[in-house]
């Protein structure tokens, strides 16, 4: 029942926002994907990465991702820095 | 529960592509809508994408909202609201209720204190501005090497009639302090994360007291809409979008200059590179300063690059524009820049709108070249090359235009 009750709240909640899409994007795949979707999405959509490529080298990806924790203080963890860091470079990197 | 609203915005979407009359809203249309330079990782993704009150824009980014403004709506010297490009920084941007929105006017360069509500502001003496509201990245998906950045093509920009009260008037209420150097400004928009430097911008004071700064709550006649900045917003005619603070609750006089990440290191260019006027000394340093008016430049926008026309006599048309000194001449080189001729002006909506013009071509069989050239009343032209800085600001090169007859 208490499931029944969180679908039809959620079905409310979706309609009047289905006139707007959301945007969808479909990041290649590859080893840390997962990582990005779970870090980057909190503060901006995945676009921004498709967007801004296929331009930066190593070194941009990497002051790319030291600006969205230093400068915009995105909790990311060492760990997953260093995935999304190694999944940028290789997929959307020069 | 589908209310009206969703039905109102559901359909709105046939009836703007009917009035329109543009195949837009798949990923292929966003592509060929796409201006040519951008980054190729643009069109991976990028559609034509409807906001509630929007005809299709070019959706960048949905969150925060980066909607870019089609070539083909930038026709006419005013941009409807419904074709005006849209930009955030940050994502959580609330809607304002006018019953209880207020500014806070106040700061430690300010005699007093005050609040001011949706109806002091529109007691208050009105005035209207046709201005253009241009973002300090418009264009910087075409610049060579790329930087990075929300990579807009040629439509971070519209102009508007805006209606509202001078900034002066608002800050006379509070009383400026003589200590006073700069007039900060922030808005009802955040971060999601609460460590995101929230969207705070500040502008000289001699700018703030211009009398074309102003706190608008009408934009084309309407009452502002929600992603323009509603219920008022700041706009700062002359200077680039970033100062436009929108639903702003905040307005302080400072005795210190503003800090935070978007006054410093956002926003800057180096210094000496541009032909700039208006300084912000209070803001400089030793390698830069932040942007401040738009540099002149043109665009056309009666075709894109590459467009198939009749041979014989092709009418090109588009717009000017510059930070304030309002424009003199626009020249048009079918030589590769050889000799130039004056197109046509349109109607003179002020120094801060745009000029709409128009020019006769002579097609021949094959490859045209159509380049312009905007000059405005203090004598500077635009670029031509590009002047490469690394945020990708301040892109007026001259365009060349091919034309295929």
């Amino acid at each position: 029942m208490r499931i029944f009750v969180v679908a039809i709240a959620a079905a409310v909640i979706a309609l009047p926002a289905a006139a707007i899409a959301e945007q969808v994007i479909k990041l290649k795949p590859g080893l840390g994907v997962d990582k990005v979707e779970a870090n980057c999405q909190a503060c901006h959509s995945l676009s921004y990465i498709p967007m801004n490529s296929p331009f930066l080298n190593s070194a941009g990806w990497d002051a790319t991702i030291t600006k969205m924790i230093k400068a915009f203080g995105a909790p990311i963890d060492d760990a997953d820095a260093k995935a999304i860091a190694d999944y940028l470079k290789k997929n959307y990197g020069i | 529960m589908i209310t009206r609203r969703h039905l109102l915005e559901t359909a709105g979407v046939g009836a703007a592509l009917a009035i329109s009359g543009l195949k837009f809203s798949n990923a292929e249309a966003a592509g060929a809508g796409l201006t040519p330079g951008v980054p190729d990782g643009v069109a991976s993704y990028a559609t034509m994408a409807k906001l509630p009150g929007k005809k299709p824009l070019i959706e960048l980014s949905d969150r925060p909202p980066n909607y870019e403004t089609p070539l083909e709506y930038l026709r006419t010297a005013i941009t409807p609201n419904d074709e005006f490009f849209v930009r955030y920084h940050l994502a959580d941007i609330p809607e304002v209720d006018a019953k209880t929105y207020k500014i806070a006017v106040g700061g430690d360069g300010a005699n007093n204190q005050v609040e001011i509500t949706l109806d002091d502001l529109k007691k208050m003496p009105a005035v209207e501005v046709v201005a253009v509201n241009q973002c300090s990245g418009n264009r910087r998906g075409l610049s060579k090497p790329h930087v990075q950045g929300v990579e807009w093509g040629y439509g971070a920009m519209g102009c508007a009639r805006w209606k509202g009260a001078r900034l002066k008037d608002i800050l006379d209420k509070a009383g400026l302090k003589k200590e006073a150097i700069e007039i900060g400004m922030d808005g009802a928009d955040g971060p999601t994360v609460d460590k995101t430097p929230d969207f705070i911008k500040s502008i000289p004071v001699w700018k703030a007291i211009d009398p074309n700064t102003i706190v608008a709550y009408e934009m084309n006649g309407q009452p502002l809409p929600h992603l323009h900045g509603f219920p008022a917003r700041v706009v700062v005619s002359g200077w680039t979008g970033t100062y436009w603070v929108k639903h702003v609750t905040k307005i302080n006089a400072l005795t210190k200059p503003q800090g935070g990440f978007w006054m410093n290191p956002a926003y800057r260019i180096p210094l000496g590179k541009f032909p700039i006027r208006d300084r912000f000394v209070t803001q400089e340093t030793e390698a830069n300063t932040p942007i401040t008016e738009i540099v002149v430049n043109s665009l056309v926008t009666s075709h894109r690059e590459g467009a198939k026309v009749n041979p014989g006599k092709v009418t090109v048309s588009g717009l000017a524009w510059d930070g304030g000194y309002g424009i003199r001449t626009v020249q048009v080189s079918t030589d590769g820049g050889k000799t130039w001729s004056s197109a046509t002006l349109g109607q003179d909506l002020g120094p801060y709108a745009f000029r709409a013009w128009s020019f006769d071509v002579s097609a021949k069989k094959g490859k045209n070249s159509v380049m312009v050239n905007a000059t405005n009343n203090i004598g500077q032209a635009q670029t031509a090359g590009l002047i490469f800085n690394p945020a990708g600001y301040h892109n007026n090169v001259i365009q060349n235009l091919t034309l295929v007859a």
